[in-house]
């Protein structure tokens, strides 16, 4: 508890005192999903091949064994329909996590998880709340051609009554899933496919990220770089370029996009005078374009440039590999959009 | 390795309203069968004002009734018990009225204002009652039916997990005939019939989805509770318009589900003596239809049924009817005297925990704020940038 203590927002990182331990991106969201249904009867977890299987990514390995069937509860590939049993469930008061094994696969359950959950306390005038976690895996990248790479925060931050998690850490993977498995309303958490292996620094025990809150991934003077999910990485990468070029970057990692931390981002453009909004969801109607109104609009007077936005490109997700990665918001484009926002170009 | 699904004998019900007279030949005791009459009637009382009022402008959006339907409701509603839940479609208003919803906080429902069981916010379509374990009324055809699974999911869960007891709940998902065809009822149908969840899908058969009939829409409509055939579910064909028969036929089934922890489908054969909607002319049927089916009133038929019994005469039903009008016209009244919904109910109840850090607006400010200052607060101990 002591590293919430001293950091209650996580803002900086994660003190590495203490034990010492790295974990994969993975095993923090099954160490969340574990504490908390060890703490909670009501938790459960549902999904296609979440139990026998071990998980199709292995996020659930090990949850059968400890809990039994009757909490990692497998389903047929049958989302419309188990996304709708567990809201169904939620409603009566259960705790569900719902494993979709990708979140492209939710637009087969696009009713139940945008037309019921996230209306049914306001439809009820608050007699019914919907405490659900949806997970998986989302974003491009891994080759899965078009149909299997949707970015659906894209889609979904459109609505009114969600909460959207985009964990770029398995730090805050571990203590955003706390907060979302304890939070008692819908809340569509997404992990990125090319992230679940990678290590990090977890601590051992009880720690909660609170949603609305950014990290300040790196400080800078020249620029603001905004990002969520997997594209932090590259735009880290990018800040590491910029540098040696006499562009001093500041990265924020928003964490959550809804609730939105414009504080954060605002005191940080106010200072810098320049913004990049990185978001791997294409750009037409998409949480980056909303962010970059928003920056336009609360600093207007201290901007020196528009806002520059790099998103996935306006087309289909394609398979092969070259194509793939000139698709996506690499660090490239990242770049070149920062030397044009700070007129370096 | 489940037990193998024995199908329940399929058997016409023998007509109960044919049977003896005086009140031992009552199925039930003749106070809960005047009752069930009481708000039968209080349901189509309640459904003639709610198209006035629709007349009237009083209530907008879309208003469907249930005339014609009330023993489905009355005498589902009547199997189960209290703690048992409830979830239903669109054509609502009948469930929460037979299900215990005031008539009041039902009608100002209607009328969006802030005395209905919703504030107001939910409308005709989506009745909740969460004291009577009421989880709705929902407006997408078969969306439901999830749900309903997995209302009995939970009370599986609950009472087997949490408690570590034994399953004592029973669910009942509503759904019309025109659901039958959503692929969302299937997949709710293989889920419960994997999970072995004590739900009971009742297809309140009215033989027409809006104005198509049954047979234009739907494969093997003679017999569809070979839909749920399919899902090892156990099944019955009920006669809908007699309110004894739906409740002995429902509380053998609902008993049977209880028992075995397994889901159900039912074939209610109904007719919907009116529109789909207000604003249905009815031209994809005859008249002469219609006529056959009203003749066969449900409400007349329990009055019928009651008169023999020598439970009901002419001035006990004059009472009732004298009372269930001012039931009625009082809730009209209610709803006319609620206020309207105020606007600081828009942004409540879209979370349970309110976003906390934003203060001083009436919207959030990153959605664009009812004012043009920076107004947003951070509860992290900084202060607003303005």
């Amino acid at each position: 508890m002591s590293a919430v203590m001293s950091n209650p927002l996580f803002r900086e990182p994660l003190s590495m005192a203490g034990a010492e331990r790295e974990i994969e991106f993975r095993d923090a969201v099954r160490e969340a999903m574990c504490e908390e249904m060890r703490r909670d009867k009501r938790v459960y977890l549902l999904g296609e091949e979440v139990a026998q299987y071990d998980g199709a990514y292995k996020v659930s390995k090990g949850m059968l064994a400890e809990f039994g069937a009757a909490r990692v509860v497998d389903t047929p590939i049958s989302e419309s329909g188990f996304s709708g049993m567990a809201i169904g469930s939620a409603m009566l008061g259960l705790r569900p996590i719902v494993e979709f094994m990708s979140w492209s696969f939710s637009l087969v359950a696009a009713d139940p998880i945008l037309n019921n959950a996230p209306k049914m306390l306001y439809m009820s005038g608050g007699q019914f709340g919907c405490p659900i976690v949806f997970r998986g895996n989302d974003g491009a990248g891994g080759q899965l051609g078009s149909t299997h790479s949707w970015s659906v925060e894209g889609l979904f931050s459109n609505v009114p009554g969600v909460k959207i998690v985009i964990p770029s850490t398995p730090a805050d993977a571990k203590g955003l899933m706390k907060t979302a498995i304890r939070d008692d309303d819908p809340v569509f958490f997404l992990e990125s496919e090319r992230l679940l292996s990678m290590k990090g620094h977890v601590p051992e025990g009880e720690y909660l990220i609170p949603f609305g809150h950014a990290a300040l991934r790196r400080q800078g003077k020249d620029c603001t770089i905004c990002s969520w999910g997997r594209p932090v990485h590259f735009c880290l990468e990018a800040a590491e370029i910029l540098a040696k070029e006499g562009i001093d970057c500041e990265v924020i990692d928003l964490r959550t996009i809804r609730p939105l931390d414009l504080p954060t981002v605002v005191a940080s453009v106010r200072k810098t005078s320049a913004a990049v909004v990185v978001d791997q969801s294409w750009s037409f109607a998409s949480p980056g374009s909303e962010l970059a109104a928003q920056i336009h609009r609360h600093c207007f007077d201290e901007l020196d440039n528009f806002v520059h936005r790099v998103h996935s490109d306006d087309v289909p997700t394609p398979y092969a590999v070259a194509l793939e990665q000139e698709y996506l918001p690499n660090v490239r484009k990242i770049c070149e959009a920062v030397r044009s926002a700070t007129y370096r170009a | 390795m489940k037990d193998p699904i024995v199908p329940m004998p399929q058997v016409a019900p023998p007509a109960v309203a044919t049977a003896g007279t005086g009140a031992s030949s009552l199925p039930v005791p003749a106070s809960t069968a005047m009752q069930w009459l009481r708000t039968m009637h209080l349901v189509r009382e309640f459904e003639v004002r709610c198209m006035q009022s629709y007349q009237e402008k009083k209530i907008g959006g879309f208003c469907h009734v249930y005339i014609g339907q009330e023993a489905v409701a009355v005498g589902c509603v009547a199997a189960m018990q209290p703690q048992d839940p409830i979830v239903t479609a669109y054509r609502d208003h009948g469930h929460a009225l037979a299900r215990g919803m005031s008539s009041r906080a039902c009608m100002a429902e209607m009328f969006g204002r802030a005395g209905g069981c919703a504030k107001g916010k939910g409308g005709s379509m989506h009745m909740f009652d969460r004291p009577n374990n009421l989880f709705g009324g929902h407006g997408i055809v078969g969306a439901q039916t999830p749900l309903g699974a997995g209302l009995a999911f939970a009370t599986k869960y609950e009472d087997e997990v949490i408690l570590g007891g034994k399953s004592r709940r029973v669910s009942l998902s509503f759904l019309g005939d025109g659901a039958v065809n959503q692929g969302a009822f299937y997949e709710a149908q293989n889920l419960a019939g994997l999970l072995d969840l004590p739900v009971i899908f009742i297809i309140e058969n009215n033989g027409y989805s809006m104005g198509t009939a049954i047979h234009r829409g739907t494969t093997m409509s003679h017999d569809i509770c070979i839909k749920g055939r399919a899902h090892g579910l156990r099944e019955a064909t009920i006669d809908g318009m007699d309110v004894l028969s739906v409740y002995r036929d429902m509380k053998a089934l609902a008993d049977w589900c209880r028992e075995h922890s397994r889901p159900a489908i039912v074939d209610m054969k109904c007719y919907r003596f009116k529109g789909h909607s207000m604003s249905d002319p009815r031209k994809y049927r005859t008249r002469e239809e219609e006529a056959h089916h009203e003749s066969n009133d449900p409400i007349i038929t329990l009055e019928r049924r009651l008169t023999n019994a020598g439970v009901l005469d002419e001035a006990r039903l004059a009472s009732m009817l004298k009372e269930v009008r001012e039931e009625v016209r009082d809730a009209v009244a209610h709803a006319n005297a609620s206020e309207p919904t105020s606007a600081s109910e828009l942004y409540r109840d879209v979370f349970v925990e309110p976003w906390g850090r934003y203060t001083g607006s009436s919207l959030p400010d990153y959605m664009g704020g009812a004012t043009n200052a920076c107004t947003f607060r951070a509860t992290d101990g900084k202060e607003g940038l303005v």
